[in-house]
This record gives structure tokens, C-alpha cells and sequence, in this order.
């Protein structure tokens, strides 16, 4: 097979098939890796914040689901969240995509509730001195110093949490929930051509991923520079 | 000080330990109102440990404070407002980099209640008149020289209007052509008749504007008098020790 054959091949499938990659594809894939980063980081914070409780039973918890999913593969929970979730919900009709969602969100906050809970703690401890001797209380200390400059260090680790999760949520097309992956199989199923495809769905997944780790770079050094 | 004016901080029998390390071992004193009291001693002596007692920012783990009367290492104690009380500035000044140098002053007086938004702001912005950072109210102190975060950071303390200040070795972290600022400021402060505790290396301030000094080494206060006492005529070997390295 030649370089010109497919060169060739390529631009007549993205001529035919461009809506089922560009649209639908990278669309479901965006969509999926943003409800997961976004609830992750809900259901991360909730995590962080039992990790730091003062309460022993709490904390055990949560660590442990945080070590189960860190030490499982995300494929097996991906099972695993499609065949419980739709048994754990039966009063209401689950789609395939919330199934996955649901799976992919508890992934996300386990790794996202040690990026909250590291983010906080990188903050001087000498702010929380400083608010403290000033008479503000643990919460007010909190809220209005230690968090604000966490945003800071969790931000950028959110996004990239992000860039990751568009990698990951290509697991999610084993269950043919319309990714950018999803496409890929699709596409290949009627074409026949997989090299070709498989070069497309790669080029599109890195400008995704390229694109966005360099604007979270930007972000993070405007961030540094405000300082 | 002869008249005995109230007390306003007194510390009985001190202990605190971090894990095997004996800080401090049994440390008794009185500070009484508009008394400036500076502590100082060698390294690991203990001093900021004893500072940070005094507003419980280290909890001792026997002994007890009195803050104006009331036993804050008591177990109902409301802590936040003994702090509100006690104005600290630190080493390494702490300011709030998230916040304009205003919000430094006004954030925690307003979110306290000790004062309207309004009233805050025009408080903030005599205070920082007078320590010369008025035209930076609108700036985030990561602008700021290090002297210029030091008077911030003492005025964030004062903006709470307290009735004491504890100040841990305010100028060590300074260059040197920006210690003078920060120490005139705290002149100011004392002419007001401030009851001040300081930890301080600068042994020619402390002899200046000190009513009493604590010679604090091995976690207890080993010597203590006027600085004439101290600096003049050291009783204890461990104090004229340390003098002797540290005038000379
Ligand atoms: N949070 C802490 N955890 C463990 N050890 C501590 C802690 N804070 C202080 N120490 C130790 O306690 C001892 C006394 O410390 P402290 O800071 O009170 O001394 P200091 O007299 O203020 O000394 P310096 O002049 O160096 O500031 C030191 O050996 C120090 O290492
Ligand atoms: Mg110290």
C-alpha cells in the first residue's frame, strides 16, 4: 500500500464520513470527558473533604474506594458501572452513556479528590496562621484564605485531568456509546480501511489533546505572572 | 510598672513538647497593660514556641494563659475572640497574596463584624497612610518589597484594634536597608502605649524600647529584668554567653 493510496483514501473518507468523526465524535467524546471532569470534581471535593474530616470512619471510606479504583483497570469498572448502574436504578430507563458517565465520574473523583486535597495543602501554612491569629474561625479560614489560593494549583491539574479523561473516554466505545473511538470502529466497519481510519481518529484526538494542554499552559502562566 | 496597671496576658507553668523534644519546660510570667516586652535567646530556645502559646496557635500541653483575666487554655473558651484581641505578625509576614493590599486590612474586621464595609475602608486606608502604603491599597502585595509586607501585615493586625501585639522576629526575614522602616513603625505603635511581647534578634531595639527583657534558653526563661539589667549587668552565664555572641 502506498503513501499516495492512502493520502488517497484518507480525504475520501473524511469527505463521506467527516460529520460521524468531527461531529458526533468528537462531540460525544468532548461532552462524556466534561460531565466526567465536571462531576468528578463535585464528587472529588466531597472526597477531599472526607479525607480531611475529623472523623476516623469517614475517612477509612473513602480511602478505600479511592485504592479500589486506583488499583483496578478503568476497563473492568466501565463493566462493571454497565451492568450495576441500570440494576441499582430500575425505576427509571438508564442509557448506555449515563452508565459509563456514572463509572467514568467515580474514576475521575478518585484521582481528583488527591489533586483538591494536595492543592490545599500546598498552601503556606502560614496563611492558615496568619487568618487564624487574626480571629477567623477553621471555616472562615477556609473559604476565604486557604481555598482561593488552592484554586490556584487545582485548576491547571483539573484541565489536565481533562486532556487525560479525552484519552480515557476512548474505553467507553467497547460499549459503542458514539465517541470519537465509536467513530472509529463505525467508520472501519463499512470502509475497510483501518489504517486509514485509525490515523484519523489519532490525528483528531492529538489536536484535541495538543490544543488543550497548551492553552492550560497559558492559563497556568497568567496565573504565575497575577502573583 | 511599679503601680502594677492590669495584666494582661500571664502564662503559669508552661510545657510543650513536639514529640520527644521539651520546648518548653515550665515557663511563668506576667505581662502587664502598655508593657513592651521583648523575648530573646538562642536559637531552638523556645521563644516563638512560647509567643505562639500566648495566642494558642501551639496548644501547651500543661500550664495554663490568662488573657485579660480569662483562662483561654480552658476547654469552653471561644478562641476567636481572644485572638480578635491579639494582633500577631510573623517571621515571614504571611500576607494574603489572593487579596489587594486593602482587602489584607479590611477582610477580616468585616467579615467579623467589627466593622461596616465603609468604615473599614476609610480605617484601612489611614492605616496604611500612616505606614506609608496608601498608594498601593489597590495592588496584590506579591508586588510588594518585603519591608512594604511587613507593615502591611502589621497593620492587617491592627485593623482588628487589639488589645495586644505579639510580634515573632518581625524584621529577620528583611534585607538589611529595610529593617529600619519596619522597626520605626513599631516605635509608632509603642509610643501609643501598645502592650507588646516581641521575639526579637535586634538586641539594640530590644534595649531600646523594651520595659523588660526575657533571656529564654533550654525552654524556661533563664534571666529577666529591665535591659539596663540585662544588657548592663547579666546575672545568669548563659545569658552573658549569648550577649557576648551576639553584641560583639
Ligand atoms: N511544629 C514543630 N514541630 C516540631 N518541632 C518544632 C516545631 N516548632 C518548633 N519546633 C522545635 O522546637 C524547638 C524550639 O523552637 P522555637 O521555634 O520555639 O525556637 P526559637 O527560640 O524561636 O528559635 P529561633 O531563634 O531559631 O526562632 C526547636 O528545636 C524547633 O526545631
Ligand atoms: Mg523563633
Amino acid at each position: 500500500m502506498s503513501f499516495e493510496t492512502i493520502c488517497s483514501n484518507i480525504v475520501k473518507i473524511m469527505g463521506e464520513y467527516w460529520y460521524i468523526f468531527l461531529v458526533k465524535g468528537v462531540g460525544i467524546t468532548l461532552l462524556l470527558s466534561a460531565i466526567t471532569v465536571a462531576f468528578g470534581a463535585i464528587l472529588g471535593s466531597l472526597f477531599a473533604l472526607a479525607k480531611m474530616s475529623r472523623i476516623p470512619p469517614l475517612r477509612w471510606l473513602v480511602n478505600i474506594i479511592v485504592e479500589v479504583v486506583r488499583g483496578t483497570p478503568i476497563l473492568l469498572q466501565l463493566y462493571i458501572g454497565y451492568f450495576i448502574v441500570p440494576q441499582l436504578l430500575p425505576f427509571m430507563e438508564v442509557s448506555d452513556f449515563t452508565s459509563i458517565a456514572v463509572a467514568l465520574v467515580i474514576n475521575s473523583a478518585a484521582y481528583v479528590s488527591e489533586i483538591i486535597r494536595s492543592g490545599i495543602q500546598a498552601v503556606d501554612r502560614g496563611q492558615t496562621e496568619a487568618a487564624r491569629s487574626l480571629g477567623l474561625n477553621g471555616g472562615q479560614t477556609m473559604l476565604r484564605v486557604v481555598l482561593p489560593q488552592a484554586v490556584k494549583n487545582i485548576l491547571p491539574a483539573l484541565g489536565n485531568e481533562f486532556v487525560t479523561m479525552i484519552k480515557e473516554t476512548s474505553l467507553a466505545s467497547t460499549f459503542y456509546i458514539g465517541d470519537l473511538m465509536t467513530s472509529y470502529l463505525a467508520v472501519k466497519g463499512r470502509t475497510y480501511l483501518a489504517l486509514e481510519c485509525q490515523l484519523i481518529v489519532g490525528a483528531i484526538y492529538f489536536v484535541l489533546t495538543f490544543t488543550l494542554s497548551k492553552l492550560i499552559g497559558l492559563y497556568e502562566r497568567r496565573l504565575k505572572s497575577h502573583d | 510598672m511599679t503601680n502594677s496597671p492590669k495584666v494582661m496576658i500571664e502564662t503559669v507553668n508552661l510545657h510543650k513538647s513536639f514529640g520527644k523534644l521539651h520546648v518548653l519546660q515550665g515557663v511563668s510570667n506576667q505581662i502587664r497593660e502598655g508593657e513592651c516586652v521583648s523575648i530573646i535567646g538562642p536559637s531552638g530556645g523556645g521563644k516563638s514556641t512560647y509567643l505562639r502559646c500566648l495566642n494558642m496557635l501551639e496548644t501547651p500541653e500543661e500550664g495554663q494563659i490568662f488573657v485579660e483575666g480569662v483562662e483561654i487554655t480552658g476547654k469552653k473558651v471561644d478562641i476567636n475572640k481572644h485572638r480578635q484581641k491579639m494582633g500577631m505578625v510573623f517571621q515571614l509576614f504571611n500576607v494574603f497574596p489572593h487579596l489587594t493590599v486593602k482587602e489584607n486590612v479590611t477582610m477580616a474586621p468585616v467579615l467579623l463584624k467589627k466593622k461596616t464595609r465603609q468604615e473599614a475602608d476609610e480605617m484601612a486606608m489611614s492605616l496604611l497612610a500612616r505606614v506609608g502604603l496608601a498608594e498601593k491599597a489597590d495592588e496584590h502585595p506579591g508586588r510588594l518589597s518585603g519591608g512594604q509586607k511587613q507593615r502591611l501585615a502589621i497593620v492587617r493586625a491592627l485593623a482588628m484594634e487589639p488589645d495586644m501585639m505579639l510580634f515573632d522576629e518581625p524584621t529577620s526575614a528583611l534585607d538589611p536597608e529595610m529593617v529600619g522602616e519596619v522597626l520605626n513603625v513599631i516605635r509608632d505603635l509603642l509610643k501609643s502605649g501598645m502592650t507588646t511581647v516581641i521575639v526579637t534578634h535586634e538586641m539594640g531595639f530590644a534595649k531600646e524600647v523594651s520595659d523588660r527583657v526575657l533571656f529564654m534558653d533550654k525552654g524556661v526563661i533563664a534571666e529577666e529584668g529591665s535591659p539596663a539589667e540585662i544588657f548592663g549587668n547579666p546575672q545568669n552565664a548563659r545569658t552573658r554567653e549569648f550577649l557576648s555572641k551576639v553584641l560583639y
